[in-house]
């Protein structure tokens, strides 16, 4: 196989985490909300409130930085990544 | 100035800015004790902060081609973060969200899920492959990717479509805030905030859109934040509002159990003045089926993705992983507004209806209310109404109706806080709108005039001219969207979240399938396109004319049933023609990785 493909394999192999993350984050959960809001989550919120108004939006901000870090990983390992600049 | 060492001053630049507008929001404060006028504080505060982006839209002038389209690709990431926040929080999220919240509760905020959630895939999917591409605008992705002038032509129709159903909402707002801030009429304040959006983004196009914007996210963002801490602490709710409400919250639940939700009758709410509201809705508890918030939060995911005037911001950045370090930024940045605005709707609510605090008016007789001096102001500004249903002296829960704008522009005062305090209210607003309507006029005209004018009808063009028709096409347009605006038809083209569906119908899987299946084909992605367009407006126009709907998809996730339909005719098209050519899979690959020169060149 060559590098490019390899490459290209493992890009597409973290992206299919990262989306499932996501699905659990933006979706998944909440075909449970009803359930979860009798639980008391983060500092005392009822849990699905607080993943609506704090919980889902931080964990997508920390998603992506992850992901962005994880994808100049493989690009590095690959002898893909860009000079210079940033 | 702005050129060369710029760049690397901007830290030191964006900190002297921000001190500056601290220290204005000082004087105000000062003035206002020694006695200038509410008016007077409010035109100080909407023309000063205009003034300031005016003269960084003339600062950032520019004659080349990659300045005016993609800010030279230079844009550092933290600052292009905070230009894409900009671009993104509407007049609307700044003004309506929180009222949203305050009424609708769980259902609503779907909304926050979906328009935080979007980015994951747009760092994902598309930014930092298009980047690569070193395309201008998102239909010269299309145009280039599949090849001929059709594709082009199709994506930049499903722009325009979806991008001015957005922008002439945006200059509504202008036009609102800045009416009443200068106390205009808003038929002439429309074209006032007109002039302010194109004062920003005719010389410097995307370069002056850029530094205008990181300047329009600092007012938003303090004039956010400020009040709602303000708040917190002055009704003695928490120093941190956001990890300190959870009592208030709880407070909320038991006050709605002890009052109860009861229904008015039809006659009663006939007397309800047009687009207030009542609190109907439990705050904090689950009111809505998972599939109705899964699917608008889906809904709003595709469409984030797919709107033209997001993903030419990370167009700017100057590398590939910059780009995809940038849309992290832009939803930090996002998030600092979207997490407050929960917590504003929940102060906003509680300071209205506890009677144990002395800002709660449920419970007291309603002569009393109708006496304090803040009701009086925002009932004459059509957004308070209370009203003796039962005729008991007293007021109810179901008796108490408010406009959505007025979470955000009244919780101010009914709380207590100095004007200066609504005059920054004011200049954010107007510091939202004015960003968003400036990223979606720029966003339409530079893909009718690189792609249409240049790319299809003058390939020969030079820059000088390319400009020149850049620029008019965006007076043209803007003021086609504030003429639009003037007519007040917001009812019909005001709505946001129809741009979403549309964007999402007609480019989502022509954008994602271009970089991730190297065999979807021009004729794919036409069917794409046009199918995905066309059933999603069918399906809208359906809905609206009393069509029952399936599946549960409804006027605002139409988008789905498009994106589907589009996702099917792609593939099939795709499968059933040639494969694309040797040279394209070529650009395909090339685009996959980050290292090595950009598809198209520097200048095209």
């Amino acid at each position: 196989m060559s590098k490019q493909a390899q490459h290209w394999e493992k890009t597409r192999g973290l992206l299919f985490v990262t989306l499932a993350i996501w699905f659990v984050f933006s979706m998944g959960i909440f075909l449970f909300g009803a359930e979860m809001n009798e639980v008391t989550g983060p500092f005392g919120y009822p849990l699905t409130y607080w993943f609506t108004c704090q919980g889902s939006l931080a964990i997508f901000v920390i998603l992506i930085f992850w992901f962005s870090n994880r994808q100049e990983k493989i690009d590095e390992e690959f002898g893909f990544s860009e000079r210079g600049d940033d | 100035m702005i050129k060369g060492n710029f760049i690397d001053n901007l830290p030191k630049v964006y900190g002297i800015y921000t001190g500056g507008f601290i220290g204005f929001i000082i004087i105000m404060a000062i003035a206002e004790q020694m006695g200038m006028s509410a008016k007077a504080i409010g035109i100080a505060f909407v023309a000063f902060t205009v003034a300031i982006y005016a003269i960084i839209g003339y600062l950032s002038r520019t004659a080349q081609a990659d300045a005016y389209y993609v800010a030279g690709r230079q844009v550092p990431t933290v600052f292009n973060g905070m230009a894409t926040a900009a671009d993104w929080m509407s007049g609307a999220s700044f003004v309506a969200m929180a009222g949203g919240i305050y009424f609708k509760g769980y259902g609503y905020m779907a909304l926050l899920v979906g328009w935080t959630g979007g980015y994951v895939l747009v760092a994902s999917l598309l930014a930092p492959y298009l980047r690569k591409f070193g395309c201008y605008t998102v239909p010269d992705f299309i145009g280039t990717r599949y090849g001929g002038n059709l594709a082009r032509f199709c994506a930049v129709v499903v722009l325009t479509v979806a991008s001015f159903t957005y922008v002439t909402a945006q200059i509504n707002a202008t036009g609102t805030i800045a009416s009443v801030a200068l106390d205009i009429p808003f038929q002439y304040a429309v074209y006032v905030g007109l002039v302010s959006i194109l004062l920003c983004s005719m010389l410097g196009g995307m370069r002056g859109v850029t530094w205008t914007q990181v300047a329009q996210y600092i007012v938003l963002i303090i004039a956010y934040l400020l009040p709602v801490f303000w708040i917190s602490n002055k009704i003695g709710a928490g120093f941190f509002p956001h990890f300190m409400l959870a009592d208030e919250v709880a407070r909320i639940a038991d006050l709605e159990q002890q009052f109860g939700f009861v229904a008015n009758s039809k006659e009663n709410l006939a007397m309800v003045p047009k687009g207030l509201a009542g609190i109907t809705k439990a705050h904090s508890a689950v009111n809505a089926t998972p599939w109705a918030f899964i699917s608008l939060a889906l809904a709003m995911m595709m469409g984030t993705a797919s709107l033209p005037h997001v993903m030419m911001r990370y167009f700017t950045t100057p590398s590939v992983k910059a780009a995809r370090k940038s849309v992290g930024w832009s939803v930090f940045f996002i998030f600092l507004l979207y997490s407050s605005a929960p917590m504003l709707a929940t102060l906003s609510k509680l300071a209205l209806i506890d009677p144990s605090l002395p800002t709660g008016i449920i419970g007291k007789s309603v002569a009393d209310v109708q006496a304090i001096d803040w009701y009086q102001n925002w009932n004459q500004a059509n957004l308070m109404f209370i009203s003796d249903f039962n005729g008991n002296g007293t007021v109810e829960l179901n008796e108490f109706f408010m406009g959505g704008k007025a979470v955000v522009l009244a919780t101010p005062e009914i709380a207590g806080l100095p004007y200066v305090i609504s005059g920054l209210v004011a200049a954010g607003g107007m510091a939202a709108a004015m960003s968003t309507a400036d990223g979606l006029i720029l966003a339409i005209a530079n893909a009718i005039s690189h792609d249409v004018y240049y790319k299809i009808i003058d390939p020969k063009a030079e820059t000088a001219k390319r400009l020149v028709v850049a620029r008019v096409l965006l007076v043209v347009i803007g003021f086609a969207g504030a003429t639009i605006a003037a007519m007040e038809i917001q009812g019909i083209l005001g709505s946001v979240i129809w741009a979403f569906d549309f964007a999402m119908s007609g480019l989502f899987f022509p954008l994602v399938l271009g970089v991730w299946w190297s065999r979807a084909n021009r004729e794919g992605a036409i069917a794409g396109m046009v199918l995905g367009l066309l059933s999603g407006l069918g399906y809208l126009i359906w809905v609206r004319n009393g069509g029952s709907g399936f599946l549960g998809i409804t006027q605002l996730t139409f988008g789905i049933f498009g994106s589907a339909v589009s996702l099917v005719a792609m593939v099939v098209v795709s499968l059933a023609t040639s494969a694309p050519s040797a040279a394209t899979q070529r650009m395909v690959d090339e685009c996959r990785i980050p290292s090595g020169k950009s598809i198209l060149g520097k200048q095209h």
